[in-house]
């Protein structure tokens, strides 16, 4: 599904990504852990589109197509869905209506008419109850004055009402207090298939009591240092990240 | 990145620009007594019209220009403008057959087709259109409805010949000729407008509307509006404006009066899209207009609303005096500036009687080059007991080249008084926008979102068939506007 060869990317001159290669297939889940600075949101914000940084080497194949000549907007319609790290408010955009013009858009890019008003508040109903999302918060204006648990939960929302086939979870884990971890974990369980791939980022193996990985991957340093069985999670808690850092250093 | 795109960004073309070939009646260019007369006697009037036209107009003569709005312009010369155009041949009211199909598709052309309107007469939501070109009503519709109820709604040159009580009574009494240069000269050469009269009691059925459209070359239009509550009455009123696209200036110089009686309540709505000039500032509307309303008695309502997206440059206060206790007044705006063009737009608060409440929401866009002033005065006098205002002045930035002021003035001389001002400005976000390209929405559509969602409250004000236009225009006046 996604294939990332020998990915360079900079921001501002400084290179972050070194040389990042990464094979994805449908079906699978994919932890990407490391320390802070290592690269994680880089590679999620490269991969969405962000014009903020530069790629200067490497290739990045979706399905089929290249991912770095798309724009962002093309990328979410291809199928790619990044849950941001940091949610941004909408003023006076509501929920409903914010989904309702994105699934219309993504609908107009593969020639299709856009979606029943019958089908979308069906669909609108089935994903709040999988994402346990209180139905006030759909009708609320985007992330306004949501609380940091209840926007992460919305990005599962989000994610859940467009049906991506790649989705990249950017440390959704942070700020989360025990419940809404479970909540998220399981919105993200529950819409896993054979046909779509999850990429998730964090700091911590927390998240991944919740979310079995079936790959993990450590970043450090703009590279991929180590690839293992979901075990690898487990010692990086345990050790923490300095013996991978002293691995590098050899 | 966000400049680049900016500096490249080619303006949505001005959907209105076209031209109607239809003969026009002018008067000579320029202004003296004697174009005065002529304006008067092509209009049929009464002395005493005349009276008052040559009064304002020597007042006129003795002021100088206003210069104290943030906005900076060529000073229009008032001797170069066609003062009266008409529409030849001259257009009958009682059938819409007799009308110059040439005028009809302009009519069509604006989306404000008359057959449309006709047919839609057994419907249970109607608007009744008044339609003012250059300076000429040209045609009312659904007079005869709304005359069964008592309402008059017609021309305001047909109502100084049918209704010249009313018109003597109220005109002047809420903007004298005295209060500013453009109503003076407004005063001395208004062509026409609407007139609008709600009886005792009465809840007008429709929505009223006026449409403006300035085409002749070199004209300008001075239209006058006279609305009337009387009590316990109702009334929403809408008005449009369009102008072909030209690279000279034209002046659009109108005065509104509003007077609501004791329990009556008026809701004036407006969606201003006059040419704007070329994306260099070449050209468009000069929009210099008066408008106010008082809430003559007790328990009385004024309330305004605006979306402002046209003219080169706006300069305009829609106010409301609020003399009856109890009374309320409202403003709320959305004004949108791109390219080049200036605005200093905002309004007047004065309140005189006790328990009287205002509220005000003005949301300002800029982008582009352009200038977006938010000019609003607060005035609470002695012995207006426990009057409240709330005021909330945003500004949206687009880009870094354009610019957000607020000039808010408060002057309070009752100590019961409880005034809170609020103001902020926001930049449109970068983050704003990849949040909804990250979610497949383009960046048109995305800017379209984030500036309704921004002037919800505004819009949530307007009637259901101006908010679907207003929402419309936001999106088309700032396309291409961010990178």
């Amino acid at each position: 599904m996604l294939s990332i060869k020998n990915l360079h990317a900079s921001i501002g001159g400084k290179e972050i990504l070194k040389g990042i290669n990464l094979e994805i297939k449908a079906g699978e889940v994919h932890a990407i852990m490391g320390p802070n600075g290592s690269g994680k949101s880089t590679l999620s914000a490269v991969l969405a589109g962000k014009e903020d940084y530069d790629v200067t080497e490497g290739e990045v194949i979706f399905n089929g197509k290249n991912l770095l000549e798309l724009s962002p907007e093309d990328r979410a319609r291809e199928g790619i869905f990044l849950a941001f790290q940091y949610p941004v408010e909408i003023p006076g955009v509501s929920n409903v209506n914010f989904l309702k013009t994105a699934i219309n858009e993504i609908r107009a890019y593969k020639g299709l008419e856009p979606m029943a008003a019958k089908d979308f508040l069906a669909r609108l109903k089935e994903k709040q109850k999988l994402v346990e999302l209180d139905g006030k918060l759909a009708n609320r204006s985007v992330n306004e004055g949501f609380s940091g648990g209840e926007k992460k939960r919305n990005e599962i929302f989000q994610m859940a009402m467009l049906e991506p086939k790649l989705a990249i979870l950017d440390e959704t884990d942070s700020g989360l207090d025990i419940d809404a971890l479970r909540i998220v974990a399981d919105g993200v369980n529950k819409l896993k298939s054979n046909d779509n791939a999850t990429v998730v980022i964090t700091h911590y193996q927390r998240l991944l009591d919740y979310i079995i990985p079936d790959v993990v991957h450590v970043l450090y340093n703009g590279k991929i240092v180590k690839t293992g069985p979901k075990e690898l999670a487990l010692e990086l808690e345990e050790k923490g990240y300095d013996f991978i850092k002293a691995e590098a250093a050899v | 990145m966000a400049n680049e795109i900016l500096s490249e960004k080619i303006n949505e073309e001005y959907k209105y620009g076209f031209v109607t070939n239809i003969e026009a009646d002018n008067a000579p260019k320029g202004l003296n007594e004697d174009i005065i007369r002529f304006i008067s006697k092509k209009k049929n009037e009464p002395e005493w019209m005349l009276e008052y036209r040559l009064k304002a107009f020597r007042y006129w003569i003795t002021l100088e220009e206003p210069h104290w709005a943030h906005v900076s312009y060529q000073k229009p010369d008032f001797h170069d403008i066609i003062y009266y155009s008409a529409p030849k041949p001259k257009v009958s009211l009682n059938s819409l057959d007799e009308v110059d199909p040439e005028l009809l598709k302009t009519f069509e052309k604006l989306g404000i087709s008359i057959e449309e309107q006709k047919r839609l007469s057994g419907v249970e939501s109607r608007i009744a259109v008044d339609i003012v070109m250059d300076s000429v009503s040209v045609k009312t519709t659904f007079k005869e409805t709304l005359s069964e109820k008592g309402i008059i709604f017609c021309s305001f040159g047909e109502a100084v010949q049918e209704h010249p009580e009313l018109v003597k009574k109220y005109m002047n009494s809420v903007v004298p000729y005295t209060d500013n240069f453009y109503a003076a000269l407004n005063s001395a050469v208004f062509t026409d407008g609407s007139f609008c009269y709600i009886p005792k009691g009465v809840r007008c059925p429709m929505e009223l509307s006026t449409y403006f459209r300035i085409n002749s070359a070199g004209t300008g239009q001075f239209e006058r509006t006279l609305l009337i509550a009387d009590e316990d009455s109702y009334v929403s009123y809408l008005e449009g404006c369009t102008a072909p696209m030209r690279d000279e200036n034209q002046l659009h110089a109108a005065v509104v009066e509003l007077v609501a009686h004791k329990n009556a309540e008026i809701k004036y709505s407006t969606v201003q899209n006059w040419y704007p000039g070329n994306k260099e500032g070449i050209g468009g509307i000069f929009n210099f207009v008066t408008k106010r309303g008082i809430c003559l008695e007790d328990n009385s309502k004024i309330s305004w609303t605006q979306v402002e997206t046209g003219s080169a440059v706006t300069w305009k206060y829609p106010s409301v005096i609020l003399k009856g206790d109890n009374s309320v007044g409202e403003f709320y705006s959305v004004a949108v500036t791109n390219n080049y063009q200036q605005a200093d737009t905002g309004t007047k608060m004065m309140h005189l009687g006790k328990n009287t409440r205002s509220t005000i929401i003005s949301k300002g866009i800029s982008a582009g080059f352009s200038n977006n002033s938010y000019r609003g005065l607060v005035r609470i006098a002695k012995g207006a007991k426990n009057a409240r205002n709330f005021s909330q002045c945003d500004s949206l930035l687009m880009g870094d080249k354009c610019g957000a002021h607020t000039f808010p003035y408060i002057e309070i001389k009752d100590k019961t008084a409880v005034v809170e001002h609020e103001a902020t400005t926001s930049k449109i976000g970068e983050d704003q926008l990849f949040y909804c390209k990250s979610r497949g929405i383009d960046n048109e559509k995305a800017i379209g979102l984030i500036v309704n969602g921004y002037c919800k409250e505004v819009l949530n004000k307007l009637p259901m068939e101006f908010a679907v236009e207003a929402q419309k225009l936001l999106a088309v006046s700032l396309e291409g506007s961010v990178g």
